[in-house]
């Protein structure tokens, strides 16, 4: 799920929550003073209560079109582009009065080359302009889309508004057709959605590998339905298995991790299956001494020993489930001792880091990484869970020509992956895309690339022996001769799952660069 | 729901003694319409609201065994038992279950009930309140076939010259349309005379819904709840063939898995499906 997982989030949801709050309270006592000028003026007597809350709950709005021939209550800027410096596109967004499904004018999304300089895809949300909407007389989301050409849109679907994404839903990777056809995101649970400002989500690359190619496509008619014709609920979890895995004392992570998703069957007989943020699911912990699951999914493990986490959406039971078994304390991660004037520090307690854009990207569509910076036990670490790749971007491109080695402290699961392999790539912001340095780590000995270093450097291309273990592993920083990396404007360090290998978590900790 | 189409009933009799001739007309276009020619079946000749626990009513049913020469003539995948796991009554309904399981060869177990033999009737209402399965591959059905059905020996016919009324068949992979049809010689297998009728705003397995046909010697209309939605005369019948249907007719009710009409199930239907059935009931005039 796109910018799920992301743990920090939990102070700003209840922030945002405290100040509605107020608003309703204010809501409230103007009402009551309406009320009491009419029961003047028309000596009804015994109505009060019922009259002020029948007010209230009117306040949030029901309409269910969002573009039909112009933005309906949306925002004024309509479309909010995904951050640019993720490589968003924000060009390729407008309306079309020439192409269009219906009425005059229909949603024109033209979806960039990989390798535009503008940004290599596109994406954003439309955002409710009031205080949200009442959704719950709806069972799904529908749009009218075709295609220049027959393409991929890797992401549809609604309830993220960049605030809280409570209730976020996606649907993936839909086929276009270069003629009009019928979308349906069907609501996992449309009585949550009680004041919903997420309208729609979407996110489109281009066609191909890199440098993919652009192409075009239109939406109309983008409106919440009541179809009446969704049925056959099938939520689920950790693709229906009953997975069991070893987690440290004190660790955090959602259960948005853990693929939520909610399937209807439609009228077409088409099983429909979209990705569910955790807060449309209602969580139970067989034992809440060692885990305890939140509202909004965030998992908790408390103490030791093996709970099994289950769920249900409106009283259907999820199939699937996530047993813990919680073996002991997070190992501490070593101390740097290096003297600080010899560090360049991007993530790490003994020095003063670097300031960065972000640990983790989220980049759309491709990456499937969650998680980031949170504190296990009091120490603050990179937890990466789902991992296909991950990038931390720098604020100020650094100058690392006198660093001799990146430096980084990694801890794989207890149950140590298989066929470890993993590439790190650092990357500057102002030379063309194919000139960087790369590092296998992972104890493979294959050639991958000329780039890749020295697969014999025992220090760089490390081998995990033991899972639950910080490694420390030290990648030499190489000539840019041989690299082609300017390292006077270095921006980006990239971690990557090559060759699909087992791994799908692990923690970071000490990155830094340093001189022998 | 009964009381409203006995009610209905009524009211189109007497406008069809004033305007007998609009309303013949406005039936051709099919329209659902209180002003379609609607015959009065208000003798209840016999029904069936399983309301004993456990008994299916053997002075009513029979259950059929097997799976038929080729998979009951539509290479229908599973083997019909008379085993309570495919088919029992509870709380007011009858349960028909198809089970994914290996039996006798076949994949798949169901059942069928059949008043062959038992309950038999020339002309009526038929009814019956169910609510469907779903999932592709799953092809329930609620049908009548003519008494006279057998080899063409001692006074038997052969099919489709025994005729053939199917009053509900719907296709799991298409959970908003059920199909009403005749089979009859000129007019069967592929070539029936049929009409499909879609629910708007919802679907056929998430609720109750009655499935009915009224006949009489000159046509036969289907309805789904309170909307009729075709007729079939027999002057359009006899413009493919012959009108077979002036003999007792028998009820089946039953839950095919695969076949010709359906395809097979695939990977992603559910198994058990269940068809349930509220109740059956037969009127004559």
């Amino acid at each position: 799920m796109v910018q799920n997982g992301k743990l920090e989030l939990t102070f700003i949801s209840t922030l945002v929550n405290n100040i509605k709050k107020d608003k309703m309270k204010t809501t409230k006592y103007k009402y009551i003073k309406a009320t009491l000028l009419l029961l003047l003026a028309l000596s009804i007597t015994s109505c009060e209560r019922e009259l002020s809350d029948k007010a209230e709950f009117a306040t949030y709005g029901t309409t269910g079109n969002i573009f039909i021939d112009a933005p309906v209550g949306l925002t004024d800027q309509f479309f909010v582009s995904f951050d640019p410096a993720g490589g968003a596109n924000t060009e390729g967004f407008g309306t079309d009065e020439s192409v269009t499904y219906q009425g005059a004018s229909a949603i024109r999304i033209d979806v960039p080359a990989g390798d535009d300089f503008n940004g290599g895809f596109i994406g954003g949300i439309f955002v409710d302009r009031g205080t949200g909407r009442n959704l719950t007389g709806y069972d799904a989301l529908t749009f009218w889309a075709k295609g220049s050409t027959t393409a991929t849109i890797g992401l549809v679907g609604f309830g993220t508004d960049f605030i809280e994404d409570k209730y976020a839903v996606g649907l993936e990777n839909i086929k276009l057709s270069t003629d009009w056809r019928k979308y349906t995101i069907p609501i996992p649970d449309a009585s949550k959605l009680i004041q919903e400002k997420g309208m729609f989500i979407f996110s489109a690359g281009g066609i191909g590998a890199f440098p993919e190619m652009g192409y075009t496509f239109w939406m109309d008619e983008l409106k919440f339905e009541k179809l009446g014709t969704l049925g056959q609920p099938q939520p689920a979890m950790a693709n229906k298995e009953d997975k069991v895995e070893t987690k440290f004392l004190g660790d955090q992570f959602s259960m948005a991790d853990y693929g939520l998703t909610q399937t209807f069957n439609l009228a077409s007989g088409i099983n429909q299956t979209v990705t569910a943020a955790p807060s449309y699911f209602s969580f139970t912990s067989s034992d809440i001494e060692v885990a305890r699951v939140s509202d909004a999914g965030i998992v908790s493990l408390v103490g030791s020993g093996a709970a099994k986490i289950t769920a249900s959406i409106a009283g259907v039971a999820v199939a699937g489930s996530l047993t813990i078994n919680v073996a002991g304390a997070f190992p501490v991660a070593p101390t740097p001792s290096l003297a600080a004037s010899n560090v360049i520090s991007i993530f790490s307690d003994a020095y003063t880091d670097e300031a960065v854009d972000f640990y983790n990207g989220f980049w759309l569509p491709f990456q499937t990484t969650l998680g980031g910076e949170t504190t296990i036990d009091g120490q603050s670490v990179l937890n990466y869970t789902n991992f296909n790749f991950v990038g931390t971007q720098l604020t100020t491109p650094i100058d690392i020509s006198e660093m001799t080695h990146l430096s980084i402290d990694i801890l794989m699961p207890e149950v140590l992956p298989t066929d470890i392999d993993m590439l790190v790539q650092l990357k500057s912001d102002n030379t063309d895309p194919n000139t960087f340095q790369q590092q296998r780590i992972g104890g493979q000995t294959y050639a991958w690339d000329p780039r890749t270093g020295d697969v014999n450097d025992t220090e760089s291309n490390a081998t995990f022996e033991t899972g639950g273990v910080w490694k420390t592993i030290k990648i030499p920083i190489r000539p840019t001769s041989e690299t082609g990396l300017d390292k006077t404007t270095v921006n980006l360090i990239i971690i990557e799952n090559i060759k699909n290998s087992n791994v799908t978590e692990f923690h970071i900790d000490n990155l830094y660069f340093y001189k022998e | 729901m009964d009381k409203k189409n006995k009610k209905s009933m009524r009211m189109t009799t007497i406008l069809l003694k004033t305007f007998s001739l609009v309303g013949l007309l406005i039936a051709f276009s099919c329209t659902p319409d209180e002003t379609q020619v609607v015959t009065e079946f208000q003798d209840l000749v016999f029904y069936d609201e399983f309301d004993t626990d456990g008994l299916i009513n053997p002075d009513i049913w029979g259950l059929s065994d097997g799976t038929g020469t080729d998979g009951w003539g539509n290479n229908e995948l599973q083997y019909y038992t008379d085993r309570t796991e495919n088919a029992s009554v509870r709380k007011g309904i009858l349960t028909i279950k198809a089970v994914e399981e290996d039996f006798s060869g076949a994949a798949y177990t169901s059942a069928r009930l059949s008043t062959k033999g038992l309950k038999e009737q020339k002309y009526g209402r038929f009814e019956a309140r169910i609510k469907l399965p779903t999932g592709q591959g799953i092809w329930p059905a609620f049908w009548l076939l003519g008494a006279n059905n057998g080899d063409g020996t001692n006074g038997t016919e052969i099919w489709p010259n025994s005729g053939e009324i199917d009053i509900m068949e719907y296709r799991g992979q298409a959970p908003t349309i059920i199909h009403g049809s005749l089979h009859g010689p000129g007019y069967s297998a592929a070539n029936p005379i049929t009409k499909s009728y879609a629910l708007e705003n919802d679907r056929f397995d998430n609720d109750f819904h009655i499935f009915g046909i009224e006949w009489t010697a000159s046509y036969i209309n289907y309805y789904v709840d309170d909307v009729l939605y075709n007729q079939i005369t027999r002057e359009q019948v006899e413009e493919k063939g012959v009108w077979v249907f002036d003999q007792p007719f028998f009820i089946m009710i039953n839950l095919a898995v695969g076949g010709d009409f359906v395809g097979a199930p695939n990977n992603e239907t559910v198994f058990p499906q269940t068809m349930l059935v509220d109740y059956v009931k037969v009127y004559k005039k």
